[in-house]
């Protein structure tokens, strides 16, 4: 291609337009932020610079008269299954560049998902199951440390414990931690939205609460992370929950760099920063290299806020994930967020993404058995994240032992996200990850919050359904009951990590 | 007309409109002969009555706004441009002379210039009368029109 690196003409997706369909809108033109789609005037006609496409499908979702789809390219280089096309590319880019290899969204590898070799069990003859239609179903669920034993009052009946500060979710499913500033604040408000409307909690990320979500404070998780952006006392205290971001699955180990030219005023004010100034995370808390020191910020933050907001942890699962998970138990959280390999993320080098972390379902396994042994399970709750896609995925944790599950990309997906992995780009043409105001009011806060909703609800009626197959009337039943799941097509020693039997057993 | 004025009318909400042009197709799709998107543009030459305004992050969808003191009806020599009881502005395409002065004179831009081998008219937003509710409205994929009373 003329006046381009002659890598640039392996483009991976390419526009096909039916010219006869085609009736000159030029929404296209208008829909694309990537400039892969001109008008030309001259011909009358809409062209598309191919090696732009990022196959994000905007202007095939807004041809008013389905004319466009995006396809991929089926000029390919010779079939290898060592030297893929990915592989090929990355190789081109990163000569062309020198760079690392920046991607978004969570891991694309096929690594094998546990949640699809597990089944769940259902009631025959012996036990009856349950119609959740016609009876009542419980998936109440509660985050928060729990006491060792209950002390009883001298009439035997009234509870003389007290336990700390609980959140009460009405589905065990909360939405992740996703930062104003990655997304733009219609996501967050229709997140907020729908959690208020459902019963459950949205995070804010580590980039602050913006002063118009305060209303929501009530089911908002408020995120400490290595940047400290947007803490202060108001903040901490107009929260459900604080959260402390040790890590995230899709880049353990590593902090974040939110690029200057993307910190409006807005996000400036939110995140305490100048407008401009690269809002940068470091990769470690610097106050915080052990255990002891973790127990420090914990207790600082209960504080701070008179032991009224409950203190969760955030780890990515890596490979001591559950030595370091005692440990923070051990620490004083009250609940622990532990996010696997499949995590997403708004930017993040493809090598860490691809490569870092353990899959999750292991991971729930691992830290639910090394609780329990340790006698430490009733003070934590468990909260699972990283690549959940459904209501069934979400049963099958609970049942390895998780509490509750956080999602991130479903949201995003409800919201219109097709996975098209330029989030770190900042010009998402669905207007999700971009604070452009041309793009970003192209989410709808109303129409995501009530997409959410009916998502939330969707899935409640699925957990109650496979709950009531089991015979099963409350989500506690569940947690942690292993013996309602068998694998299949798994080794001895996966099904002994993840403490199944295989079926047949 | 008459001082009671019950007139629905549609409204565009700028911070909505992504700019989608749905609204476009929509009018032209259900002011054509053959009811076909396609069709409408290609065979039978129409064109949109509400049109998308862009300028960077500012979008909107404009069409006739049915004006209290209608420009139009004022400029019209024909006879033409009539506004019933209710308010609304009707413009007669058979009567139309095409002498362009509602298009000069309308503050808005919503009113086109139509020339066509047999005639020339003028033509605008008539909120799909026959229809019952705006098609562009019930196109509009991020509710950034809304059809309600005149306020």
């Amino acid at each position: 291609m003329l006046f381009k690196k002659p890598q640039v003409a392996f483009y991976p997706f390419m526009v096909l337009r039916d010219d006869y369909k085609c009736v000159r809108c030029k929404s296209c033109v208008d829909q694309c932020s990537f400039d892969a789609t001109y008008y030309d005037e001259d011909l009358n006609m809409i062209m598309n610079h191919h090696e732009n496409c990022v196959n994000c499908k905007r202007c095939e979702a807004f041809c008013p008269t389905d004319a466009i789809k995006v396809v991929k390219n089926p000029s390919t280089f010779h079939p290898d299954a060592n030297w893929t096309p990915e592989a090929i590319r990355d190789i081109h880019v990163q000569m062309l560049t020198g760079a690392v290899i920046l991607t978004s969204t969570g891991n694309d590898k096929p690594i094998k998902n546990y949640f699809d070799h597990l089944l769940l069990d259902a009631c025959q003859v012996t036990n009856p199951p349950i119609d959740p239609l016609r009876e009542p179903m419980e998936l109440k669920t509660f985050i928060g440390r729990k006491t060792d034993q209950l002390q009883f009052d001298s009439d035997g009946v009234s509870i003389k414990t007290t336990i700390g500060k609980q959140l009460e979710l009405e589905i065990p499913v909360l939405f992740s931690a996703m930062s104003y500033g990655s997304i733009n604040l219609n996501l967050q408000k229709a997140m907020a939205i729908a959690c208020r409307e459902f019963g459950t909690y949205w995070n804010t990320g580590e980039g602050g609460l913006h002063k118009s979500l305060r209303e929501f404070k009530d089911h908002t998780i408020v995120q400490v992370a290595s940047g400290r952006f947007g803490v202060d006392l108001e903040y901490l205290e107009t929260s459900a929950a604080i959260e402390i971001k040790i890590g995230q699955g899709a880049k353990p180990g590593i902090g974040g760099h939110l690029p200057g030219e993307k910190v409006n005023e807005g996000i400036a004010e939110t995140r305490m920063i100048p407008v401009g100034s690269d809002a940068i995370s470091p990769a470690p808390h610097h106050d915080i290299y052990s255990i002891e020191d973790l127990r420090q910020l914990i207790y600082a933050l209960k504080e701070a806020t008179n032991y009224e907001k409950p203190v969760f942890v955030k780890i990515a699962a890596v490979h001591n994930v559950a030595a370091i998970a005692c440990g923070i138990a051990h620490a004083g959280a009250d609940a622990i967020a532990i996010d696997g390999v499949r995590g997403g993320t708004g930017a993040t080098p493809k090598s860490l993404r691809d490569h870092v972390g353990i899959p999750i379902e292991m991971a729930i396994a691992a830290v639910d058995d090394r609780l329990r042994k340790e006698g430490l399970r009733n003070e934590v709750s468990l909260i699972a994240a990283g690549g959940f896609r459904s209501a069934v995925d979400v049963l099958k944790a609970i049942a390895l032992g998780a509490d509750a599950v956080y999602i991130g990309t479903v949201a995003k997906l409800a919201a219109g996200c097709t996975q098209c992995q330029q989030c770190h780009t900042g010009r998402c043409a669905w207007g999700i990850t971009t604070n452009n105001p041309k793009l970003a009011k192209r989410l709808n806060p109303d129409i995501v919050a009530e997409n959410l909703y009916n998502l939330l609800r969707a899935w409640a009626h699925d957990i109650k359904e496979l709950l009531g197959a089991m015979g099963i009337n409350a989500i506690e039943s569940i947690k942690g009951n292993r013996l309602r799941l068998r694998s299949w097509g798994l080794t001895e020693q996966e099904n002994k990590i993840l403490g199944v039997l295989p079926a047949g057993m | 007309m008459s001082k009671k004025r019950k007139l629905m009318k549609v409204y565009p909400i700028e911070e909505n409109c992504i700019s989608c042009r749905y609204c476009e197709v929509a009018c032209t799709m259900v002011h054509s002969e053959s009811k076909d998107p396609v069709k409408a543009y290609k065979l039978e030459n129409l064109l949109p009555r509400a049109t998308v305004e862009v300028k960077e992050a500012v979008s909107l969808s404009l069409m006739c706004r049915h004006c209290k003191h209608p420009f139009c009806f004022d400029a019209c020599i024909s006879g033409a441009i009539m506004v019933d009881e209710n308010g609304k502005v009707n413009l007669d395409e058979e009567k139309c002379v095409g002498c362009w002065n509602c298009v000069l004179v309308c503050p808005f831009g919503a009113a086109h210039p139509m020339i066509r081998e047999e005639k020339r008219h003028s033509f605008k937003c008539d909120l799909c009368g026959d229809r019952g509710f705006p098609a562009c409205v019930e196109a509009c994929p991020n509710r950034a029109l809304i059809y309600d009373f005149e306020r």
